[in-house]
């Protein structure tokens, strides 16, 4: 197991230097750091000196990859690929435009995006399942026919749709609940809830319909058949068999994403004004703040890889046939 | 000549996609084990509805996709010169629509502006809701709008009924002659649900079709329906414009993922070793960056080139669209991956089998194992997916444009208008109609979408056997 676990660790490497080339390819060679002057100063203040300025202060002046003026081990060091590509592995992820330390930005967001994104897997991992099982139970009837109809028509609205109608009925017009804000704490709560509603009957419509077909696929199988040819009822057969085992693909699905709920929701954030991690991500889109975004980048790529050796691990381990080679 | 044809980017790559896609319908047609499943999907009375509502919005796009520039009234004849406006055919059927601006917003329907002004009444300056300039401007007095609204809407109702009764009457007049049985025998069948195609289904998707066109039709010769929005501008128009643009990323994406996912699945399965390998990793490393992030990255950089480069588009419209060809490509490098996997699981499958060892046996080359063997076996694979992928390509444009990396802000888009009217949903009255109109027109064509793609996958899924 253990030596499992440190070839998928030797592993995520090469992609991770892969990402990192990549986001140094995009935002350094295809777009160079004159251009992004350019786009930052806009068009009126456009002056070779400006620009000059502007790279200095961003410490973008260097050369890309080989400083051929500096001494020795100089030479690799100091670039930009190392300063501010290569120096991402070790989480040094510099500064933003509005001179703010990226990584002292991103320990102190990852809070307020996992108070709505842990709450929102949770509640609608449960809901999901709890709608499955019930068209499940009912399968092959007009109340899993319709149920089905109704899970294409939930997802056929727009997610914007959802956080939209939920802000302007329950919040503004029935004063239910704030319309957006966070606060740490208890404090906190009534601000989490409507996002959290939101989300959860946003994805109701995907979800329900792909755990039903989970459980389908478990329902037409051999040890199904045995449990009811024992005697067992129908609810118990659903509870005791056919979840157990839909639970595996369910569960590893979950897995991928967990470390992934650091990043928060882009669109739920910033419409509900959470101070995570996700508005944070879409306010550098929307500045053109390239160090935000090459580093959110990163984070969220090393975070998916995460999610992938944990899914190996969890397969494993709930699966006892994948054995480890 | 008094205009001037113009092809954008995405005009010639969709009329290329319609003359692959009539293609592969001959083809398809030509072939009894091809037919099959597709018979089973017009079978379906969903499906079958669905493709009538995705039929009238592919036929809205097309004809917007059909662009011209109009020769300036004042320019020489031997000389001419063009607007700077690109129109489409679409346009020219809706002039009505396109002309006919107000000051800024109005209410669905309305006769007045929604903001009011100074206005001149009876020789004293009074401040009130002025008069729209064409929304119910052949009313002279506001009680008249309520009757002239409902006599509209009968009328338009009268007009939809006549037009689908006689739709309906030659349709059974061919199908009788075709089958060669009695009308009234036909009319039997199609009644009991007994025609061995969803007749009633299509009939009554049909006709509330109809029904629709025409009160729409009636309501927007005198108003505007939908309101107008922050330039005045008909919402109707906009929603009806925004077609297309849904429409090229729905297509025009899936038709860059296609070969990248097609070749580097296949080969990754078919020659594994290091080709597997470095697929493999290819596609990992792009997986694994967040898609919004990477599609955001790359659509900063594709505006800074675009706006380094101002001499290469002539038309705002021509710079427009290559930002929305350049999402549909970013969309497609980014989204190719899942595919690809699922296309190399299979052919890892299909390798092992044995006909194609055999054909390995007799020295058959790779590209024709791949081309007669692999590929018609994935087929089916590639066009769940294609129609799978199409809805959530159509509501991620509203998600990208809300982030500010979707299509260009002057370009009609259901994410634009929902973007422009979130803000002034804190007016007081509220201005709803905007919003409305674009979630009601995505929801028609996503569900549409959804529901035609579940019978086609329904009817090509081998482990469901063509049935269920």
């Amino acid at each position: 197991m253990g030596a499992y676990i440190l070839r998928r660790l030797l592993y995520a490497i090469p992609i991770l230097i892969g990402v990192n080339l990549l986001t140094f390819a995009l935002f350094f060679v295809v777009n160079t750091p004159d251009d992004m002057a350019r786009l930052q100063l806009g068009a009126k203040h456009v002056t070779p000196e400006a620009i000059e300025r502007w790279k200095v202060e961003h410490g973008y002046d260097k050369p890309l990859l080989l400083n051929a003026e500096a001494k020795g081990s100089e030479q690799f060091t100091d670039t930009i690929f190392f300063k501010h590509s290569a120096a991402m592995f070790v989480f040094e992820f510099g500064k933003g435009d509005d001179g703010r330390d990226i990584g002292n930005e991103i320990r102190t967001r990852m809070g307020p995006s996992l108070a709505i994104a842990l709450p929102v897997l949770v509640i609608g991992l449960m809901v999901n399942i709890t709608f499955a099982l019930l068209m499940v139970f009912f399968r092959a009837t007009y109340l899993d026919l319709w149920g089905v109809v109704l899970c294409v028509v939930l997802m056929s609205i727009s997610g914007l749709f959802y956080i939209i109608a939920g802000q302007y009925f329950i919040a503004k017009l029935w004063n239910l609940l704030p319309i957006s804000g966070f606060a740490g704490g208890i404090d906190g709560f009534r601000f989490i809830l409507l996002p959290v509603l939101v989300s959860v009957v946003a994805g109701i419509g995907s979800g329900a319909r792909w755990y039903r077909t989970i459980f389908l696929e478990e329902i037409g199988r051999d040890y199904v058949r045995t449990a009811r040819a024992k005697g067992l009822s129908e609810v118990r057969v659903l509870f005791r068999h056919v979840l157990k085992n839909g639970m595996i693909p369910i569960l590893t699905g979950v897995v991928v994403v967990l470390p992934l709920l650091f990043m928060g929701s882009l669109i739920t954030e910033s419409f509900f004004g959470i101070p995570g991690l996700g508005s944070y991500t879409i306010d550098a889109i929307q500045a053109q703040d390239f160090a935000v975004v090459r580093a959110m980048v990163f984070l969220g790529s090393f975070l998916y890889i995460i999610g992938l050796i944990l899914t190996d691990i969890s397969y494993s381990w709930v699966d006892p046939r994948v054995r480890l080679q | 000549m008094s205009f001037m044809p113009v092809i954008l980017w995405t005009d010639a790559l969709i009329f290329a996609l319609l003359v692959v896609v009539l293609a592969l319908v001959w083809f398809i047609r030509r072939h009894e084990h091809l037919r099959a499943p597709w018979k089973h999907v017009a079978q379906r009375p969903m499906a079958m509805g669905a493709a009538l509502v995705l039929g009238v919005f592919v036929v809205i796009g097309l004809l917007d996709s059909l662009h011209y520039r109009e020769r300036l009234a004042d320019s020489p004849a031997d000389a001419p010169q063009y607007s700077v406006e690109v129109l489409s055919v679409f346009d020219a059927l809706v002039s009505g629509l396109r002309t006919r601006q107000e000051k800024t917003y109005s209410a669905p329907l309305a006769m007045q502006l929604y903001a009011k002004e100074f206005i001149q009444r009876d020789g004293e300056t009074v401040r009130d809701h002025p008069r729209l300039k064409y929304g119910g401007a052949h009313l002279t007095h506001a009680d008249e709008r309520g009757p002239d609204i409902t006599r509209r809407t009968l009328v338009g109702l009268a007009q939809g009924l006549a037009v689908s009764l006689l739709l309906f009457g030659l349709l059974a007049a061919w199908q009788a002659r075709r089958t060669q049985v009695q009308m009234g025998a036909w009319l039997e069948a199609w009644a009991t649900g007994a025609l061995g195609w969803p007749g009633r289904t299509v009939v009554l998707v049909l006709t509330l079709m109809l029904l629709l066109a025409g009160v729409l039709a009636q309501l927007a010769s005198g108003y505007h329906v939908f309101g107008t929005d922050k330039v005045g501008q008909d919402v109707l128009y906009i929603s009806l414009k925004s077609i297309r643009t849904g429409l090229v990323i729905g297509t025009l994406t899936t038709l860059v993922t296609l070969p990248l996912a097609i070749g580097f699945g296949i080969a990754a399965g078919y020659f594994r070793g290091w080709i597997d390998d470095v697929i493999q990793y290819i596609y990992t490393v792009l997986n694994s960056i967040p898609g919004v992030l990477l599609i955001a990255a790359m659509i900063l950089i594709v505006q800074v080139a675009i706006e380094s480069h101002p001499e290469l588009f002539d038309t705002a419209a021509a710079r427009a669209d290559i930002r929305l060809l350049a999402l549909c490509l970013i969309m497609g490098v980014t989204s190719w991956t899942g595919l690809a996997r699922l296309l190399r699981g299979e052919s890892l499958k299909l390798r092992t089998l044995d006909y194609v060892e055999a054909a390995r046996a007799f020295g058959v080359s790779h590209t024709r194992i791949i081309s007669r063997h692999i590929f018609p076996n994935v087929f089916h694979l590639v066009l769940i997916a294609i129609v799978l992928d199409f809805s959530g390509l159509v509501l991620a444009e509203a998600v990208l444009s809300y982030v500010g990396v979707g299509v260009d802000p002057s370009m009609y888009s259901w994410g634009n208008m929902i973007n422009g009217a979130r803000l002034e949903l804190a007016r007081e009255p509220v201005v709803w109609w905007q919003l409305g109109a674009a979630f009601v027109f995505m929801f028609t064509l996503v569900l549409a979408a959804n529901l035609f793609a579940d019978g086609v996958r329904d009817a090509f899924d081998p482990r469901l056997g063509g049935r269920r």
